[in-house]
């Protein structure tokens, strides 16, 4: 049994670590441009998607298709900050959170109509075979894209703490006006914003797609991620972090212990319970008032 | 110098604002905008920093110029690299980053860590108490604290013109006096010019050399500052005192009459 608990335990930790990335992905656009990325799902799945085209139908070696995929990701990100979002700066947030939404759907109908939308497999790079630890199994390939999803995680969060533009990136987040006010360009804080956020989707859409398949049924795990965001704290990278990999523990946990069907609903009863009782999340920014 | 040439602002297409406002600050002179609620003083500082296109105000006719560059046109980023900075009212700052991180982040240039460091080290140098406060979240800061981090960011710009917005709004009379203290210093060691919108006129004129009133969108009067101490229409309306220096009672002032006679 304590076997058991420490194994689902540790499955959670590594499928935790991808939504972590996604929940990465989703409030590091929020913290810039105070938007929810509802496409977040979608994006993911292209970058699947385009993997797939570079290595699968033009067989290209894995770390070509891996960088092309993520330079290609990269452009659809900048494409989508300057066309859909970039003409809404000013409007009510409503708006530009409606054209996340409407993202998702030009998204899931381009896929459909240029990969014909079905499931497509991806050869493994990694091998499967499982890794035992004492009496812990482990495959290899879950451990190793955690072990990706921690590095890039890793990556982004130095970039935004410790470099100048990373710190424009918070400064913009707090208050555009005052941003422009001292001379942050904040329109390319946003563009950049959004490629990173692409990026860090489209790692998640290539590593998920390797476990899965790739296609659109990819977008409804990478809605597991709202409820990560939401736990860890709305504008918190750590809460990302943790949130993510809480959802993964919770939901192995649940699924495993409890009953498999509970696996789905698992991190949406934690979400309800948490907002209850912090509705700032674990880490999320308290407003500073003063009086 | 840092010109505005009879401009006239409008907001959302139809409101007027500014209805031909013209004024000089010299470089290196501190210039005190004066004016009751109302007057446009603060969209008079909008119209140069560019921060009026935040707003859905723009400058429809005239012209802000610097060093004879027209700079209407610009957007605010790159007004700010041209050597204006605006210090917004009611201490604008970003709230959870930390007070070194303020001023980091005002950095526009950003560059190398030295140049960083070396304008940390001028910022600190005018207000010392930041420098024991580099760490704190700057929304905690006292509302003096806060004012003097504002200045400060907007020095990390190296600024040729510098343009305050109510330094004094909230602050006790010692605060006011430190932080006006330190505006003169700032003018005198780095050369910058000042244009000061304040209400706390006495302080204001104290330490400016030249001073302009604004009514209703309309230069009223102007004039060197020690000559407008003495005008007896500032000493009235924004000293608070009579013409024989007392306080004097509200209750013999027409105020009507007075206005009247400087609208015509």
């Amino acid at each position: 049994m304590a076997v058991d608990v420490l194994q689902y335990f540790v499955n959670g930790l590594m499928v935790g670590g991808l939504y972590a990335l996604i929940a990465l992905s989703i409030v590091l656009i929020i913290k810039a441009t105070a938007v929810f990325n509802f496409a977040i799902g979608h994006l993911m799945m292209l970058g699947g998607l385009f993997y797939w085209t570079f290595m699968v139908a033009l067989g290209l070696p894995v770390w070509l298709s891996i960088l092309l995929s993520l330079a290609l990701a990269a452009v659809v990100g900048a494409l989508i900050q300057r066309l859909t979002l970039h003409p809404l700066i000013g409007q009510p947030p409503m708006a530009s959170l409606m054209v996340t939404v409407a993202l998702m759907y030009v998204l899931l109908g381009l896929a459909v109509m240029l990969w014909r939308g079905s499931i497509m497999g991806l050869p493994a790079f990694i091998s499967a075979e499982p890794l035992a630890f004492g009496g812990l199994t482990v495959s290899r390939q879950f451990l190793v894209s955690f072990i990706i999803c921690m590095v890039v995680f890793g990556i982004f969060v130095a970039v935004f703490r410790y470099t100048q533009t990373g710190l424009h990136m918070r400064a913009t987040a707090e208050d555009h006006q005052v941003a422009r006010a001292k001379g942050i360009k904040v329109d390319n804080i946003m563009l950049i914003t959004w490629v990173i956020a692409s990026i860090a989707a489209a790692v998640g859409g290539i590593l998920l797609g390797l476990r899965v398949g790739v296609g659109p049924p990819m977008t409804m795990i990478a809605l597991k991620a709202f409820p990560a965001v939401l736990v860890g704290g709305i504008d918190s990278i750590p809460g990302a972090l943790v949130g993510g990999l809480l959802v993964g523990v919770l939901e192995q946990l649940a699924g495993g212990l409890i009953d498999p069907a509970l696996m789905e609903i698992a991190p949406y009863i934690v979400l309800l319970i948490a907002l209850i009782f912090m509705p700032y999340g674990l880490f999320g920014l308290k407003r500073i008032e003063r009086i | 110098m840092l010109v505005l040439n009879n401009i006239e602002v409008i907001y959302s297409g139809v409101i007027l604002v500014l209805k031909g406002v013209s004024l000089e600050v010299p470089l290196g002179k501190i210039v005190s905008l004066l004016g009751a609620n109302g007057a446009g003083k603060t969209t008079t500082l909008k119209a140069i920093s560019g921060l009026l296109k935040t707003e859905v105000g723009e400058v429809t006719d005239g012209s802000v110029e610097v060093d004879r560059v027209r700079t209407d046109k610009k957007s605010p980023e790159e007004i700010v690299r041209m050597g204006i900075v605006q210090v917004m009212e009611g201490r604008r700052l970003f709230e959870h980053l930390t007070t070194e991180e303020n001023l980091r982040a005002s950095s526009y240039v950003g560059g190398a860590d030295t140049t960083v460091r070396q304008d940390l080290g001028r910022v600190y140098n005018y207000f010392p108490r930041l420098k024991d406060l580099c760490k704190n979240t700057a929304g905690y800061l006292s509302g003096g604290e806060q004012q003097m981090l504002v200045i400060g960011s907007g020095l990390m710009a190296h600024p040729k013109f510098m343009l305050l917005d109510e330094p004094s709004l909230g602050l006790s009379p010692k605060l006011t006096q430190e932080i006006f203290g330190i505006v003169q210093r700032i003018n005198a060691e780095e050369g910058t010019g000042f244009l000061l919108v304040e209400q706390n006129a006495r302080a204001a004129l104290n330490i400016a050399d030249y001073a302009y009133v604004m009514e209703n969108g309309r230069i009223v009067l102007d004039g060197p500052a020690s000559k407008l101490r003495e005008n007896e229409d500032i000493r009235e309306f924004y000293l608070g005192l009579s013409q024989v220096g007392k306080k004097k009672s509200y209750r013999e002032v027409k105020h009507y009459r007075r206005r009247k006679r400087w609208l015509a």
